[in-house]
Order: structure tokens, then C-alpha cells, then sequence
């Protein structure tokens, strides 16, 4: 996946209002046999069969096929994503972080995020915010009531921000996570450079 | 694995963001945890030791090309374990029609060879799902670390270890480094005290919990499961306790190993032999949570209130008693309705509804969850003399070679296939839709698996999570049946 440094993201947001919304929705299953890194076959996967009913036809009244959500996400437009409590529960394949990554997403906001999934988008460089349930509750409200309304998630400071209303909260990232993600770097790299420790530890 | 180091944490820091450094005894997560610390980063997560990676063809591919892409080396190839489970039919084995799935199977088996990393290949007497074999070949020890790139790797951890689901991008990390960084998880213990009633086993003890806890209950906490109904379960009942411990949302779920622990891996394919057993064992004896030690949560459920249990819902913590009733919707909180409402309309059920009776048209047995001896035992002594219902597909799946040698040996293929059933082959099986063994749309299943979420069983399936005693009286019947009344 694509690495883009963090910053400030200020953007319009889908709102994807569904709880214990697992992995296997967010990619269903036989899209898992790939053996592909390209971003736009998970992208295109991404909540395929609530998008898309059995003969492919779009699902109408789902939200990211609506025509005030449908746009494909691109700078202030659609980089972030709303999400019910528990995103990203049930099985650990990292393919949903591709498939939100794949589609263009940068930041999923919700009151709960699933431990496995929650690491996995940080490894493919989507910010995982959490947000009090009211706060999460409020920017349903905003962005189902004016679907141009934007958030704002500014990582040096760690907030976020809604800003038809102005009302803002800070968000936990540790310093290690934090730095990784403005710099770009993975968590590989870090573990490449410290092969002496590993040793070390190995002939303890 | 290093000398377990009986203290608090290894750095002296406060323990977990506590205010002050914990004075109490050290929990058997805190103990193994403990004694895998490289390094804590400043600021940051714990650089933790692996001592066992498993590989399955899935999650794996894209690692494997992350290390070609920097040009490096497996660091630790011989702690790492590969083995084929989720594509592989269950029909026969000789080929796989899917070309997607076969390429997968193939890559693996190709990065295996290229990294030299020991691979049990589809269709040879190794091969099963890794959840199963790993500790039936004693490849998961006691006070190990084991990672694996699925969610239910949680499973080894009823031998006493720390195992864990990660994602690839993670199984690079350990590919590459034999560490990973993690962020300390908060520890939970759930005691679960008494005698199971009749007909009730460990899966019904975890779906319980679950039902209690709700599917994301235990997020950001290891499990450790504890009193005097976890010590007199088997390892295989341990075993599917612990897979579970994943749809609580816990990603460990760990029980002390003691004498039953110790006996299962006596004499298994990779277990220390001779002298080396008898140390390991003095070892592994220190791997419990000290009589003083504190967790973050702590919960405890009597025996005597857990029966044979069902789903109704399309997550595995809507569930109920076999003979209970869905809810009705006055019962459910205001906020939950809508979501309730939307599982029942996928389902196909009511609430109030009574589901004791209700028609089935799958049933399998099977998975990481319950591919077992003993459930394959469990299964035969309800349908033995009797003859399966002719409305129901049923799906018998080992859940690897020896499992299912073991069946033969002891006679139980024979019962299954006077009750008119089928011994397939070792594979994930109808647990997800990744191989020719997917439910139809509409079709309602009963199933030993792990998951009932919408499409799980393959896309308009309707699942019904059960354990085998429940499974395999419907399976006579038709209809979803109590075992206690058959």
C-alpha cells in the first residue's frame, strides 16, 4: 500500500452506521485467495456485497452508493470514514485494512475499534481514531445531515475536529505510532535496525 | 523460550499506565509476557519475542513478497511452521479446481521451499487446520509466544501460552525479525466454577460467555480462563474454550497448564522427550497466575447455570439456551433494536420465536473450533444406532489427518456411516466460504464453527452456532433439536 505521510486531514466522510461491522463484511472471504498487492482489487472489494447484490447490481439505498457518499475519496473528499462501535471485529485478515486503504480512505473514526483490525490499519497507514460515543453519535448527525460537512484530524495535535459544529476531541496514538506515521516508516524497518537486540536477547 | 522471570515488569516502568508500580503477585500472562520483553519502546509498544510463527496460505503471500522487496532473509526459518488449511476441499485432495485458491496453495508452498521453511503439505499425514495440529504435534508448548496471521491462533493458548491473531503485515515483522510490537494488553480472568450440566460442553461455556459478555466484552484485555470447571475440562473442551476467546473480542485466552495439559503433550511428534521433558515440565510448573496477582477485570459464571446453547443472530454473542426463546423486541435495549431487527430479517427468524424445531438444512462438524477427537466422539454417541434425516447436508470434517486417523482406529467412522454420514477430509471446511464446501443462500446451517456472521458459511447463508452434541441431534432429527430430549 501506498504510504502517505500524516498531517492534517480535513475532508468529508462517509458515515457507515453499522455496529460490529466485522471483517468479513468489510472483505468478504473469497477475495481473500489473491495472492495480489494491488490496491485497487481490495479496493474495489471494499463492502462489496453490501454495495453490490448477487447479479453486481449497486445496492441503492446503501450509503457509499448514494449520490452524496458515492464520490471515490481524494484529497478533502470522502478520506474519512464514520464507523460504528466494534469496526473491525471477527477475523484478523489484514486484507479489510487493504480494502479501506485500497479504496481511498486515510481515517476511520468510531467509539470502538477490534485489537487485531485496529493494528492492521495502522500497518497500512489508515488512521484508526477513537471518539466518545456521544462524539461519534454527533458526527453521524452532522454528516448524515449535510453529507458536505467536514472533519477535521489533525495528527500533530492529535484531534479531531467537527467542524459544522466547531466541537473537537483529542485522540490517543502513542509517540512511537505517532512519529511512524507523519515520517512515513514502518514498523519493519524499526525491527531491521534492531537485530543486535534481538540477538542479545536470544543468547540471554 | 527464556528462564520464566518471576517479577513485575522487566523495566521497572509502572505496570500498564498504572500510578504506582503493582505490588501483587504477577498473573501467568504477566509471567510469559515477562519473559518475551527485547525491549519496550520509549513511548511506544513492547518489542516482544516469538518463539513459534505458524504460516497458512492466506495471510502469508504478501509477507513473503515484502521480504523479497528488501531482500531479506527468514531470520528464524526452524520456529516457523507452514501448512495449507483454509482452501484445501474436503472432498478430496488431489487438486483444487478454484485456479485462486490453487495459486494461493501453490505460493505457499513455493515460499516455503524458497525461505526454507518446514511446510505440512495439503493432503499428506501433517496437514490439518494449524489450530489443530499445532498443539496435537506439541509444536505449542507451554509458556510459549506463537503468532500465526488468523484470528483463532487465541486456541493455543489453552496449553498455556500466548498466541495470538495478527495481521500480515505483522507476519513479515516476525518473518523477518522473530519480534513483533505490540501494545501491552489489559488482563481479564473469567472463573467458571462447578459441574457442566448434562448434554452442556465447553462450547456452550463460551457461548454463554459470550452472550454475557457481548462479542466485543473482552476488546483490549487477555483472557485468562480459570476455576474448577476449566481445570476438570479436557484439553480438547480447553481448546475450544480458548479459540473462542476471539469472538469476545480478546485476542488471548489463556489456561494454566497443569497435569491434563502436561499429558496431552506427552510423547506428541515435537514434545521435549527423556530428560528435556522432565525440565520443561518443572518450568511449565511455575506458568500460573500468583494467588495475589490483580487483573484489570475479573468475572465469574456458575456451571449450573450454562445449558446446550444456540444462535439466533449473525454475531456469536446473540445467543440463547437451546430451549429459550429469541427475545422479544421490548427486552432488547432501545439503541440495539435496529440491529436486532436487521440480524432477525437475515435470519429469517422472529423475535420470540422458539427455534427448538426449526428446520435445518446443513449441519456441519468441524473447524478449529471443534475438528477434535472428542468432538468426533461426542458427535457418535448421539447418532450412534440411529439414522441421519434426509432434509440435511451433513458435513463431518476432521480437523487434520490424525484427527481423523484417530477416528478410524477407534472405530467411530464406522458408527458415523451406519447412522448414514460421511467422513470427509481435513480442511477449514464450511467454516468460511474459501473452499468448494460453501452453504447456499437461504440454506440454514447448524455448525460447530466459530462464526454466524452474514455470508460467513458462503454469501445468503444463515447460520446457527452449536456445539457437536447439538449439531449432531439435529442432524438426526432435521430440526433443531435439544440432545438432552433425543
Amino acid at each position: 500500500m501506498a504510504k502517505q505521510k500524516f498531517d492534517i486531514i480535513q475532508s468529508t466522510c462517509i458515515p457507515i452506521q453499522i455496529d460490529n461491522c466485522n471483517t468479513d463484511l468489510i472483505i468478504p472471504a473469497r477475495y481473500l485467495a489473491s495472492t495480489t498487492r494491488d490496491p485497487k482489487f481490495f479496493g474495489d472489494a471494499f463492502m462489496h456485497d453490501l454495495r453490490f447484490d448477487a447479479e453486481g447490481n449497486a445496492v441503492s439505498d446503501f450509503v457509499m452508493n448514494k449520490a452524496e457518499y458515492c464520490e471515490e475519496p481524494k484529497k478533502g473528499v470522502h478520506e474519512i470514514i464514520i464507523g460504528g462501535q466494534n469496526w473491525g471485529s471477527g477475523s484478523s485478515r489484514e486484507h479489510a485494512a487493504w480494502a479501506i486503504a485500497g479504496y481511498g480512505v486515510r481515517v476511520v473514526i468510531s467509539s470502538s475499534f477490534a485489537d487485531i483490525h485496529r493494528n492492521n490499519l495502522l500497518n497500512c497507514f489508515v488512521l484508526p481514531v477513537i471518539v466518545s460515543k456521544e462524539f461519534q453519535q454527533e458526527l453521524f448527525e452532522t454528516v448524515l445531515a449535510n453529507p458536505q460537512a467536514e472533519v477535521k484530524v489533525d495528527v500533530p495535535n492529535q484531534t479531531v475536529t467537527n467542524m459544522a459544529t466547531g466541537h473537537s476531541e483529542t485522540f490517543e496514538i502513542n509517540g512511537y505510532k505517532k512519529y511512524c506515521l507523519m515520517n512515513a516508516l514502518d514498523d519493519i524497518d524499526f525491527l531491521l535496525e534492531n537485530k543486535g537486540k534481538i540477538e542479545e536477547y536470544e543468547h540471554k | 523460550m527464556k528462564e520464566i522471570v518471576i517479577s513485575n515488569t522487566p523495566d521497572g516502568s509502572p505496570h500498564r499506565g498504572g500510578d504506582a508500580q503493582r505490588a501483587e503477585g504477577v498473573s501467568l500472562f504477566d509471567k510469559i509476557w515477562n519473559a518475551h520483553v527485547v525491549q519496550q519502546v520509549e513511548d511506544g509498544p513492547t518489542q516482544l519475542y516469538i518463539d513459534r510463527l505458524y504460516c497458512h496460505e492466506v495471510t502469508t503471500p504478501q509477507a513473503f513478497d515484502t521480504l523479497r522487496d528488501k531482500n531479506i532473509r527468514v531470520f528464524r526459518p526452524e520456529q516457523v511452521v507452514a501448512m495449507p488449511d483454509h482452501n484445501t476441499p474436503s472432498d478430496q485432495q488431489e487438486r483444487i479446481d478454484d485456479p485462486i485458491g490453487r495459486k494461493q496453495v501453490e505460493t505457499l508452498a513455493k515460499n516455503c521451499a524458497e525461505f526454507g521453511i518446514r511446510h505440512f503439505a495439503m493432503g499428506t499425514k501433517d496437514n490439518g487446520i494449524i489450530h489443530v495440529v499445532g498443539p496435537e504435534k506439541a509444536l505449542s508448548l507451554p509458556g510459549m509466544t506463537i503468532v500465526c496471521g488468523d484470528s483463532h491462533t487465541s486456541t493455543h493458548g489453552a496449553v498455556g501460552a500466548i498466541a495470538m491473531g495478527i495481521g500480515t503485515s505483522e507476519v513479515a515483522q516476525v518473518l523477518a525479525s522473530q519480534t513483533i510490537l505490540q501494545s501491552k494488553p489489559k488482563t481479564m480472568r473469567i472463573n467458571i466454577e462447578g459441574t457442566l450440566p448434562e448434554g452442556t460442553t465447553a462450547k456452550d461455556v463460551a457461548l454463554y460467555i459470550m452472550a454475557k459478555l457481548t462479542t466485543s466484552g473482552a476488546t483490549g484485555y487477555a483472557v485468562e480462563y480459570a476455576g474448577s470447571t476449566v481445570r476438570n475440562m479436557s484439553m480438547e473442551g480447553r481448546l475450544t474454550l480458548s479459540n473462542l476467546s476471539i469472538e469476545m473480542g480478546s485476542r488471548a485466552g489463556l489456561i494454566a497448564p497443569d497435569e491434563t495439559t502436561f499429558a496431552y503433550l506427552k510423547g506428541r511428534e515435537y514434545a521435549p522427550k527423556g530428560e528435556a521433558w522432565d525440565k520443561a515440565v518443572e518450568e511449565w510448573k511455575k506458568l500460573y497466575s500468583d494467588p495475589d496477582a490483580v487483573f484489570d477485570k475479573e468475572v465469574t459464571y456458575r456451571a449450573e447455570d450454562i445449558a446446550p446453547r444456540i444462535t439466533y443472530g449473525t454475531n456469536p454473542g446473540a445467543g440463547i439456551a437451546i430451549d429459550e426463546c429469541i427475545p422479544a423486541l421490548e427486552d432488547i435495549a432501545e439503541d440495539e433494536r435496529q440491529q436486532f431487527l436487521s440480524m432477525l430479517e437475515y435470519m429469517q427468524f422472529e423475535p420470540g420465536q422458539k427455534l427448538e424445531g426449526t428446520p435445518v438444512d446443513y449441519c456441519f462438524l468441524g473447524a478449529c473450533t471443534n475438528g477434535r477427537i472428542e468432538d468426533f466422539r461426542a458427535f457418535a454417541s448421539v447418532v450412534k444406532g440411529k439414522k441421519k434425516a434426509d432434509n440435511v447436508v451433513a458435513w463431518l470434517v476432521p480437523g487434520s489427518w490424525l484427527v481423523r486417523q484417530q477416528i478410524i482406529d477407534e472405530g467411530i467412522d464406522k458408527i458415523l456411516e451406519e447412522a448414514g454420514f460421511e467422513l470427509r477430509l481435513p480442511s477449514c471446511s464450511s467454516c468460511l466460504a474459501m473452499n468448494p464446501d460453501k452453504v447456499p443462500a437461504g440454506k440454514l446451517s447448524i455448525s460447530t464453527s466459530n462464526r454466524n456472521f452474514v455470508g460467513r458459511q458462503g454469501p445468503g447463508a444463515r447460520t446457527i452456532l452449536a456445539s457437536p452434541l447439538v449439531v449432531a441431534a439435529s442432524a438426526i432429527t432435521g430440526v433443531v433439536t435439544d440432545p438432552r430430549k433425543l
